[in-house]
């Protein structure tokens, strides 16, 4: 018994005492009691880019700054914010680069138009070729 | 089929080569510039973060003379790297307020002890609310405000040598 105490304590998370002696903010681990709301939340925190490990979203990060953009988004839904609208406020702080939902500009548009236009080649492909074997036939 | 068909493939096939190649040899860029630079100040209001000096509201930094604002943390290294540099610009003249990030008053007053105090005024910004407000994804980083309350430059980053004058003349043309 004293051994299994002493691996549990070996192997708990010490990490998030390493960079900051305070406590995470009050909704960065903690789930809103309604469940509409926190499903809002979590499937925005999905979307949105950590700012310390760049290629996480907010809700897989334990940064502390992930943390505290957490507890943000969780109440600003709370207040009854809606999620787009926490989206452009901190878009409008860090830019697109920040959403892993790019909205359409200049400079997306051919990520957007691309399997558009590959259907149209294919389709444009596979007529040739069926027009082909007819001819032959 | 006409000729030139036969090396489509590949010719896209040596486009895509040159775009990876291109993004693998590119150095990678992890800066993320706060997109605040030339609007006002966002409202806030941070308690004190030690006992010596007062907190930091939005209303401080509008009041007809050009500031700095110093984002720190006792946990942040590169803040110890540039503390000379920020005693160096308040000897120069500049009024720096400060927001320390995640911190407590204890390991504050503990780094300010031996790296010295440039600081006016420090808020507390213990869930990086304040942060987040000014498009800031880190620490240090310094904003540079007009006397309108206007953020007219981000500085990402530690201040070295050689930015302190390029800092004291940013402050004198936001007059």
């Amino acid at each position: 018994m004293r051994y299994l105490v002493f691996f549990i304590f070996l192997t708990a998370a010490w990490s998030a005492a390493a960079q900051t002696g305070l406590p995470p903010a009050p909704y960065a681990n903690q789930q809103l009691a309604d469940p509409a709301k926190e499903a809002a939340a979590s499937e925005l925190m999905e979307e949105l880019r950590c700012l310390k490990c760049q290629s996480q979203s907010i809700a897989d990060s334990n940064a502390p700054m992930a943390g505290d953009m957490r507890s943000q988004v969780r109440e600003r839904i709370a207040a009854g914010e809606t999620p787009e609208q926490i989206r452009n406020w901190l878009i409008d702080r860090y830019g697109n680069w920040v959403t892993y939902d790019p909205p359409v500009t200049p400079m997306t548009w051919p990520l957007w138009i691309a399997p558009i236009f590959m259907l149209i080649a294919a389709a444009w492909l596979a007529r040739g070729r069926f027009r082909r074997k007819k001819d032959k036939s | 089929m006409r000729r030139w068909v036969l090396w489509l493939p590949l010719g896209l096939f040596a486009l895509f080569f040159v775009a990876v190649a291109v993004g693998l040899m590119t150095p990678k860029d992890n800066i993320i510039e706060s997109k605040m630079i030339g609007k006002p100040m966002p409202a806030f209001s941070l308690p004190a973060a030690i006992e010596q000096r007062p907190g930091l509201s939005s209303n401080d930094l509008v009041d007809g003379k050009p500031k700095l604002l110093n984002i720190f943390a006792s946990w942040c290294v590169p803040c110890i790297a540039e503390a000379p540099q920020l005693l160096e610009l308040q000897q120069a003249g500049a009024e720096i307020h400060a927001i320390a990030s995640r911190d407590t008053p204890g390991d504050i007053a503990n780094f300010l002890n031996r790296w010295g105090n440039p600081y006016s005024r420090i808020g507390s910004d213990a869930t990086s609310s304040v942060q987040l407000e000014l498009g800031s994804s880190g620490v240090p980083e310094t904003f540079v405000i007009n006397g309108k309350g206007i953020i007219v430059h981000q500085h990402i980053g530690d201040i070295r040598k050689e930015n302190v004058p390029e800092l004291l003349k940013m402050l004198k043309e936001a007059e």
